[in-house]
């Protein structure tokens, strides 16, 4: 399934334990692991979770029209806790796969960090833990709430979120400071050497495919924000008026319609942005690993195989989320499996990288 | 590392750090708060209903409306500052690879900057007076430079093909 020997001057830039491999591994691992867990949000929390939000907005509604406050206080509670529940899914997802990004970007940056190199490993080290942090105190918020917060408004969740995101803030101003060092001259302590240069196939392919996708969703979200996004402000203000007008005058068609309306636009809205900044994000991905193709060690032919199926992933997904308001269901099972593609092309990758650690650790690098 | 690969890397990092201690102090001191307070509107606007005052179970939706205008612009400028950020320093890597001369290649880096620092800080202007010409113009301005300026570096990364 592998050609033979590693070049020698490829296995210095990836050696064990360093800075840039632990980057690396855990970067393309959080990346995998966010996509998994935003992928199993779509398709068992999203749909139920919104129809949820629909029918305790008409229930709202219909607690007005019976002139009965407490009921429509209740209504809104359940609401928040639903949004809360949305809210905090899709950024658990976000966050660990922008910590990702972040982390293989990092990867890339070692060359030029000027630091003794146990302090790049602990600072790698930390970026990685806050990336697994951040998420998971982000997931937790709504579960664990206030319960025995000394706070008013914030819990120990978020307080676990908030400390995550000030390792992530620590280690990018340790490696920010690295980089001031480098670019003021200093040398000594930079050890780690430049990546490999590389104009493969697949290294050319990634970035160009990666770039049009970045171009591509920064068009749809001028598009989007140009003709849709002030339109789409004034309409949810001007549905939740005519609610409240019907619900005063116990309107329980108009009430209906209206309710159905708001979830509709609640629905353009979610995927216009999913759109926009899926095809960015997969692009980004995309760029990333064109610069990791040296460290997967796989026979040509599977190298290309995992790297179209990634880059038609990348754009099934956005465009049949796109599709979703018009075809349905249908468009979201295909949009589904276009993030399932980039999964497992990333872990066809992932399996690549730890095969080329392996032999490179093995001794199996020409010397 | 040439000029434009500098500018790149370095300006890319700096948004980064930039964006992430907007996020961060966005969360600890706003965001809650924020939240509650849509919430907040979107119910009273229904008590009010269900107590038949319509004129401030409007008010009250206007109130939303306006929080909500300012929550969504908050977080445009958090995820737009990183996400252009995190995309200068790839392209910062990965610059020598664009096809063409260290001057045209300094001034794709220039505008790519200049463009992801304008459009998000027009995006967030629009929250200090909704519906004025400058912070709109200026966040149409800095997206279409940074549009641009990618459409070139595609171009030159293209042409290496």
């Amino acid at each position: 399934m592998a050609t033979t020997a590693l070049p020698s001057n490829l296995a210095a830039t990836f050696a064990p334990m360093s800075a840039r491999r632990l980057l690396v591994f855990g970067g393309i691992a959080l990346i995998a692991g966010g996509m998994l867990f935003g992928d199993i949000f779509a398709v068992f929390v999203l749909h139920q979770n919104g129809g949820r939000t629909g029918e305790t907005l008409l229930a709202a509604t219909q607690a007005a029209a019976a002139q009965d406050p407490a009921g429509v206080r209740a209504a809104f509670t359940r609401i928040g806790s639903l949004l809360e529940d949305r809210g905090t899914k899709v950024d658990t997802h976000v966050h660990m796969t922008d910590a990702g990004y972040l982390a293989l970007l990092l990867a890339l940056l070692q060359p030029y960090v000027a630091l003794p190199s146990q302090r790049k490993k602990r600072l790698a080290k930390l970026f990685i833990a806050g990336g697994v942090l951040l998420p998971t105190g982000i997931f937790l918020i709504h579960y664990v709430g206030l319960a025995y917060s000394p706070f008013p408004v914030i819990g120990w969740a978020s307080v676990l979120a908030d400390s995550a995101g000030a390792l992530l803030i620590i280690a990018l101003l340790g490696e920010a400071w690295g980089l001031w060092k480098y670019f003021r001259g200093d040398r000594a302590a930079s050890i780690e050497p430049e990546l490999a240069p590389d104009d493969s196939w697949s290294k050319r392919a990634l970035l160009s495919g990666g770039t049009l996708l970045v171009l591509l969703g920064f068009l749809y979200g001028a598009w989007y924000a140009a003709l849709d996004l002030y339109p789409e402000e004034k309409q949810e203000t001007t549905i939740l008026t005519a609610l409240t007008d019907q619900s005063a005058s116990d309107n329980r068609r108009a009430m209906n319609q209206s309710v159905n309306d708001y979830g509709k636009l609640a629905g353009a809205k979610a995927v216009s942005i999913a759109a926009h900044s899926h095809a960015i994000e997969f692009g980004l991905l995309a760029m990333l690993l064109s610069f990791m193709q040296p460290y997967v060690y796989l026979r040509e032919t599977w190298k290309r195989r995992w790297i179209l199926v990634l880059l038609a992933g990348s754009t099934i997904l956005p465009v049949f989320v796109l599709l979703e308001p018009k075809l349905g269901l249908v468009a979201g099972g295909i949009a589904d499996v276009g993030g399932l593609m980039v999964i497992i092309a990333l872990i066809g990758m992932l399996v690549g990288v730890l095969r080329y650690s392996g032999r490179a650790d093995a001794g199996g690098v020409a010397q | 590392m040439s000029g434009s690969r500098k500018l790149l890397i370095f300006g890319g990092l700096a948004l980064a750090a930039i964006g992430m201690c907007d996020g961060l102090a966005y969360a600890l001191f706003w965001e809650h708060q924020t939240l509650d307070a849509m919430g907040g509107a979107l119910s009273t606007a229904f008590v009010e209903a269900a107590q038949r005052n319509l004129p401030r179970a409007h008010g009250a939706i206007d109130i939303y409306g306006r929080t909500k205008y300012d929550y969504v612009r908050q977080v445009d400028l958090h995820s737009h500052w990183i996400g252009l950020a995190m995309l200068m320093i790839v392209l910062g890597v990965a610059f020598d690879s664009v096809n063409s001369g260290e001057g045209t290649r300094r001034w794709l880096a220039v505008a790519l900057l200049a463009g992801s620092v304008l459009f998000p800080c027009g995006v967030i202007l629009e929250t200090v007076n909704p519906g004025a010409w400058f912070p709109s113009a200026l966040a149409v301005a800095g997206s279409a430079v940074v549009t641009l300026a990618l459409a070139g570096v595609a171009w030159g990364f293209a042409r290496a093909l």
